[in-house]
């Protein structure tokens, strides 16, 4: 199979054919546990170690559903305008390979428990563009699978796999969109504006990390063309790991143009899954998916239905959070922004971050310098999103609260974000490890003092005789020697007096 | 009511990863004939005012709280596996040579 399939200009694209898109978001929800038992649902721990006999499936196990999962997933439905189920079921979805070790996953099949919504995207020009939403459901995740042997880690020539199965039966949510007709050119920048809406809005409803990075957010971008003016939808590919908001807009565009020179070939689009490739930006064919119909969905029998009651869904409904575009009016109060200071804001991805890092006892100005500067830099040199930073808000508040209580310069504050990022660890923990602390301790201060006088003594000299202007010549030596951990003032100070002795 | 097909049940055996011998299906085919059959008995006394019944017992929401509770350790989740390697269940290749 090769990489470089044909590719139709986009210009041309655009004009001779109309793009349907259909998203599907999977979001796995940040409860404390998994779907269906009391498993820890964290990222990163040791393999195997967030098991227990119900997500691995062994004989004689019973699942029991979530509490908090479910008033998640209907806060989620809510928010994208949804009609609540009044009664649903869970099915079980059936398939052979190693991630489900039940050789099942329970989903939702026929009755999910949110449907028929939409999500208002607002794209770069301001304009805004309505995307409807056919369902969300509730389901579980899968194990995550080690291909080895292969050259590329792919299932694809491995010769063994390796699994783990910590996130089998994390709780996850499955969010549809209805056929997206009509975007036109805009068809991938609508797609990564729709991921992008609904990763703020999960994030502010706080049902999820929404970390694309580690996969908390997946998206699958379904993708047709019909000829201009037709309203007969073509054949779909679907394609998968999509793991940035930058590679949504990019697979669609692909997709689009593959699919364009296909059919003007007089080719056939097959429908398949197709594997995204972050490298070169291209798509290729997956492994070949069953039918709905050889899933053989059947009422989960070990679950009873889900029924919320009216009372409780209002409830949920008052604990939803701002509209988005309230949320950035509101922030530009409180935080005395000018516009301009709030579209860089907006546009860093930073606006819930900083209101975070505030809420975590930040400065606004402290913590808005931080996310849109520094950070800023790192997200971009890293390739990655800012939220998809590995720092937290709460983190970078602690640092702030460092640098406030005079434990670290602001030099040394940005060493201890480096660390963070690096995975050293938190902010307290870097600042131990890396012995980062600012020097205050004037006893030691004045060992470096002295010594620094000593190694210098005709500086030492000029200082006695009044020449107060070349302590800056020993406020240096002692700064390189304390490794810049020192206050500067505080060294000037030292300096004086001893050589006013 | 059409009997089921041989390569209705051939197919459910492929899902199902079953090796059937060729006997076998029509076996098979008609056993399960019989079953269907007898199933099917139940639609005839079913009326639009019975919703279709899949849980016996009249319960919903039945939901456990958000607590974290102990499970296996690795050592534990692995001790039943065939084969294990780096903490993980080491399977067999998953796609065959297509």
């Amino acid at each position: 199979m090769t990489a470089t399939a044909e590719l139709m200009d986009f210009a041309d694209v655009v004009e001779r054919f109309d793009p349907v898109l259909g998203l599907e978001v999977h979001v796995e929800l940040s409860t404390a546990t998994k779907m269906f038992c009391g498993c820890a649902n964290a990222f990163g721990a040791e393999p195997n170690t967030q098991v227990c006999p119900t997500c691995l499936g062994l004989p004689g196990s019973l699942p029991v559903v979530n509490g908090t999962a479910v008033e998640s997933a209907i806060r989620i439905g809510l928010a994208l305008n949804c009609e609540i189920a009044q009664w649903c079921r869970f099915a079980r979805k059936n398939y052979f390979y190693p991630d489900m070790p039940k050789n099942f996953q329970t989903s939702q099949y026929d009755e999910p428990i949110a449907v028929n919504g939409h999500l208002d995207v607002v794209l770069e020009d301001g304009a805004v563009f309505r995307v409807g939403i056919e369902r969300a459901h509730m389901e579980e995740d899968t194990g995550k699978s080690l291909h080895v042997g292969g050259a590329t880690g792919r299932i694809r020539g491995a010769e063994h796999s390796l699994l783990d199965y910590n996130r089998a039966g994390v709780p996850l949510i499955e969010i549809v969109t209805k056929p997206i007709v009509g975007a036109g050119e805009r068809a991938p920048e609508v797609a990564r504006a729709y991921v992008t809406a609904l990763r703020d809005l999960l994030r502010a409803l706080r049902v999820s990390d929404v970390r694309m990075d580690q996969g908390s957010l997946r998206c699958d971008a379904n993708v047709s063309l019909m000829p201009t003016g037709s309203t007969e939808f073509g054949t779909r590919t679907e394609t998968k790991n999509v793991n940035s908001l930058r590679s949504v807009e990019r697979a669609v565009r692909y997709e689009m143009c593959r699919q364009a020179a296909v059919l003007a070939a007089g080719e056939k689009i097959v429908q398949e899954t197709r594997h995204f490739d972050e490298a070169t930006g291209s798509t290729s064919p997956g492994r070949r998916k069953e039918t709905a119909e050889d899933y053989r969905y059947f009422p989960e029998p070990d679950l009873v239905p889900i029924a919320p009651s009216r009372e409780w869904v209002e409830q949920l409904r008052t604990t939803l959070p701002e509209l988005p575009w309230e949320r950035r009016k509101r922030a530009q109060e409180q935080w005395g922004l000018s516009d301009a200071e709030l579209r860089d804001l907006v546009n860093a991805g930073a606006l819930e971050l900083v209101a975070e890092t505030v809420e975590a006892g930040a400065a606004p100005g402290e913590a808005r310098s931080w996310w849109v500067s520094y950070l800023a830099q790192q997200a971009n040199t890293r390739g990655v999103e800012l939220a998809d930073l590995p720092i937290t808000p709460e983190q970078v508040a602690r640092v702030v609260t460092l640098v406030a209580e005079g434990t670290l310069t602001n030099k040394l504050a940005r060493q201890v974000v480096d660390g963070v990022l690096d995975g050293e660890g938190g902010p307290d923990e870097v600042v131990e490890k890396r012995g980062l602390k600012v020097v205050s301790d004037d006893s030691a201060l004045l060992a470096a003092v002295d010594e620094a006088l000593a190694a210098n003594p005709d500086v030492a000299e000029k200082i006695r005789g009044g020449k107060v202007a070349a302590a800056g010549a020993i406020v240096g030596a002692v700064m390189k020697a304390t490794k810049g951990q020192a206050d500067a003032k505080r060294v000037r100070e030292l300096i004086l007096e001893r050589c006013a002795q | 009511m059409p009997a089921i097909s041989r390569d209705e049940v051939a197919h459910l055996a492929r899902l199902a990863r079953l090796a059937v011998t060729a006997e076998e299906l029509d076996v098979f085919a008609g056993q399960l004939d019989d079953i269907l059959q007898a199933v099917a008995r139940v639609g005839e006394v079913a009326a639009d005012d019975i919703p279709p019944t899949s849980h016996a017992v009249p319960l919903t929401n039945v939901f456990r709280e958000d607590v974290v509770r102990p499970g296996l350790s690795q050592q534990q989740a692995l001790s039943g596996a065939p084969r294990a390697e780096d903490g993980r269940f080491r399977v067999p290749r998953i796609l065959g040579e297509e």
